[in-house]
């Protein structure tokens, strides 16, 4: 073996593909099958695609790095199901482009906050963390109510997001901009055309209560109200790998 | 840096610096409404100063043919400047972003200061900008020491080192204003991605022209290092990075695969960034320049290449062990755990290589602050390979995961192992490159390196406290067979060692600005030796040594 190791160390071509053979059987084993394997991803009949608000929201959930504190996996341990509720399924993240799963709770997981406070209280929470929890950590987002969503562009957001393998139609892509706006304006025309291209129970709000505009506000409760709603199968399923 | 190139090298750097400024302004103006356009204007800026720099240099003399017979150090001296810079401005930031944990409000209400967009530009500017520079800067050194051949051009390093810390530039301040792909180690955008990929095939291609004119029958080991840092961080970044962008006027883009595939990927992806970056790399430069300092050969040649292809096979499987108990499959959990706990004995071959090397030179450990943070370095090394592989088991992780722990083991590595290692080598290398005696001051490099030490024993004692405590209040029943403690509860615990925390970080940060400040005025001292160093091997063609590199 050294011998053969002996005359490797004086081919430099020889060396280099032998670093690429040897450092690619681990992960081709591990990545390739989970593409081929059906088990792996369970099914959802009843999963729903991302509003453009609530993708626009998940954009600026991304901008501020909050999956750098926050976690939206919930793991299979019986602490994490009584805390923060059924554990995560794989299928509840195939439609997140990246998945924002985390790897530190500086603060609390998120995958199934979704649903658990108001819009009021999370438009105060984001505003001044403080204000509802007196030991939290977490920064304020005070500039986040007077920022105006930028929607114009949503339309090539959700066409990039088709390109990338999610069911959006062209009726979606080229209503965009006016859905992100129906979805935080309640009871307009643009409103009622969210319900019939995203479904009756898509979550039509006036998410910081300020009627005259559609800020990144709006967008980020939007995202935060359907985190973990996209599909009620975790909900269904029997939680049975709990340890 | 410019009179050095050849009149061909002149007109290629002419042609890179047009088409920054060609493809910068192109960004700046489809991406004018798009947070692209100030990244369009940071890559035209950048082409135009180095076109004003090539005109002043214009009528500068051709380098004459003698240069061939000297190695070319200069990329190297810029590349440690370089490198100590942004170990201050990372280490500054990584005090910072400590702090906002402690005191949540130094955000001062502006949008780019939340911990959210801190905190990549502190893992981005240490990883990256000083880990990243402290490697290209060595590793030319090396290579062209252990081949006894010269670089082969004047303009490809000069090319990587410039396209390199643009890209790190990218980054940072993408980061600050809120460009981001969130995957942790790869936040930089597409168009960020694509640069860095032309500058590493042109890394690359540096190291295997300078090998494939050696006048050494053998590669030396470090060498192995670090070309497994180049290829392996090539496939990983390629891979890892496959987006599709909204247009060519977003930065946005969105990842190709998602949910468990995105998230395999990604830890593939980040575990190996830490094995191949923050490892492989600095193994090259231990393997290197402690038994250079040390002036004893390697202790075992055998345990170098089992400990070599021990660490390039087992590391690419282990990535999954940061998905326990989580939607990924049980049987890649199982996987990863299983490849992580065997990586213990590759990773201890090296460092035991690494300090039994030093058998016969404890004397020189004792005087010698530089060797002693080499020294340092392996055993820090050895305890944060064990702790990895002690976290990655199931059991563990699940008390692990999710809390400082993961934090603190980052930074045993981070500060205890690729800080030191990178400090010593650096510390070592200077004199020899600028021909000094010795370094400005050694009493500094010792107050340096208990600065290091202290700082770095704060920070991962605070960090096993308060993450060890987290995990448990997380888990605590009480008698009636509830949860314990509410999530603020642990938050409230940790208060002391976010602050204690905080101030580890800063002795460390102190050393830094110390490092800086005495390789400076070492830089700055205007007394060269008269000869080369005798430390230097000689180019072939130069008078023979009996002194080889490495073998």
């Amino acid at each position: 073996m050294f011998n053969l190791h002996y005359r490797l160390e004086r081919n430099a071509i020889g060396f280099v593909v032998a670093i690429l053979v040897v450092a690619s059987i681990g992960g081709f084993v591990e990545i390739a099958p989970l593409f081929t394997i059906d088990e792996t991803v369970e099914k959802a009949p009843d999963m729903r695609v991302y509003t453009p608000l609530e993708v626009a929201g998940r954009n600026i959930y991304i901008r501020e790095g909050c999956y750098a504190c926050h976690s939206q996996m919930i793991r299979t341990l019986r602490d994490e199901v009584e805390r923060y509720g059924p554990y995560s399924l794989a299928v509840e993240s195939q439609y997140d482009h990246p998945m924002l799963w985390g790897s530190k709770r500086t603060g609390p997981d998120l995958a199934r906050v979704g649903g658990k406070y108001s819009n009021d209280w999370h438009v105060a929470h984001l505003n001044n963390p403080r204000d509802v929890v007196p030991e939290s950590n977490m920064p304020a987002y005070r500039w986040m109510s007077e920022k105006l969503l930028r929607t114009k562009d949503l339309g090539g957001h959700l066409a990039a997001l088709r390109d990338v393998g999610l069911p959006y139609t062209d009726e979606m892509i080229a209503n965009a901009s006016n859905d992100a706006i129906g979805q935080a304006n309640p009871d307009t025309d643009l409103a009622a055309g969210v319900a019939t291209r995203y479904g009756d129970k898509t979550y039509v709000a006036l998410f910081d209560a300020d009627l005259s505009k559609v800020t990144e506000m709006d967008a980020l409760v939007a995202y935060l109200q359907v985190v973990g709603r996209l599909t009620e199968v975790a909900h269904q399923l029997p939680q049975d790998e709990v340890e | 840096m410019i009179s050095q190139l050849t009149g061909t090298e002149r007109v290629l750097a002419a042609l890179t610096f047009l088409l920054l400024v060609l493809f910068g302004m192109a960004m700046a103006v489809a991406g004018r409404d798009d947070l692209i356009g100030p990244h369009g204007w940071i890559i035209a800026l950048s082409g135009m100063a180095g076109i004003i720099a090539l005109l002043r240099a214009y009528g500068a003399p051709e380098p004459s043919p003698s240069r061939l017979s000297e190695y070319y150090d200069d990329p190297s001296k810029a590349g440690i400047v370089l490198t100590l810079i942004w170990g201050v401005v990372g280490m500054l930031i990584g005090v910072w972003v400590a702090a906002l944990l402690a005191w949540p409000e130094l955000t001062f209400d502006t949008e780019w200061a939340s911990f959210g967009r801190l905190r990549p530009v502190h893992t981005s500017g240490v990883i990256f900008g000083f880990g990243g520079n402290a490697l290209i800067a060595t590793s030319l050194h090396v290579l062209q020491r252990t081949t006894r051949a010269r670089l082969p051009d004047q303009f490809s390093p000069w090319f990587v080192l410039f396209g390199y810390n643009l890209f790190c530039v990218l980054a940072a301040s993408g980061y600050l204003m809120g460009i981001t792909q969130s995957k942790e180690y790869a936040e930089p955008e597409w168009y960020a991605d694509i640069f860095l990929v032309i500058v590493w095939v042109v890394y690359f291609s540096i190291y295997i022209r300078t090998l494939m004119r050696r006048n050494e029958p053998h590669i030396y080991v470090a060498n192995w290092y670090y070309m497994a840092f180049i290829l392996v961080i090539a496939l990983l970044h390629i891979v890892n990075n496959l987006v599709v962008p909204v247009s060519l006027g977003h930065a946005k883009s969105y990842s190709l695969f998602s949910g468990v595939q995105d998230a395999m990927t990604q830890w593939w992806y980040g575990h190996n960034a830490v094995a191949f970056f923050l490892t492989a790399g600095f193994l090259g430069m231990m393997y290197y320049y402690l038994p250079k300092r040390a002036g004893r050969p390697i202790y075992s040649y055998r345990m170098s290449i089992i400990s070599f292809w021990g660490i390039t096979f087992m590391y690419m499987w282990a990535g999954s062990h940061h998905l326990h108990y989580t939607a990924l499959p049980h049987w890649v959990q199982t996987l990863g755990m299983v490849f992580s706990v065997v990586l213990l004995v590759p990773s201890w071959a090296s460092a035991g290589n690494a300090l039994l090397t030093l058998n016969g030179a404890w004397h020189k450990v004792r005087d010698d602050a530089v060797l002693r943070f080499m020294m340092l370095a392996a055993i820090f090394y050895g305890l944060t390979t064990f702790e990895g592989s002690f976290l990655a088991i199931r059991a563990v992780n699940s008390l692990s995961h999710y809390t400082d722990w993961t934090v603190g083991h980052v930074h045993a590595g981070a500060l205890g192992w690729v800080a030191l290692i990178s400090y010593g080598s650096l510390y070592a290398l200077t004199p020899w490159l600028w021909k000094r005696p010795a370094l400005y001051s050694a009493r500094l490099v010792e107050w340096h390196f208990w600065l290091a030490l202290a700082g770095t024993v704060i920070y991962v004692f605070a960090m096993w406290n308060s993450g060890i405590i987290q995990g448990l209040m997380w888990r605590t029943y009480n008698d009636s067979g509830t949860l314990n403690y509410s999530f603020v509860d642990s938050l409230v615990a940790m208060h002391p060692y976010y602050i204690a925390r905080a101030f580890g970080g800063l002795l460390f940060l102190i050393g830094a600005v110390i490092a800086l400040y005495n390789i400076a005025m070492t830089i700055r001292e205007p007394r060269p030796v008269a000869t080369e160093s005798a430390s230097d091997i000689p180019l072939v063609g130069q008078p023979a040594s009996a002194v080889q590199a490495g073998e």
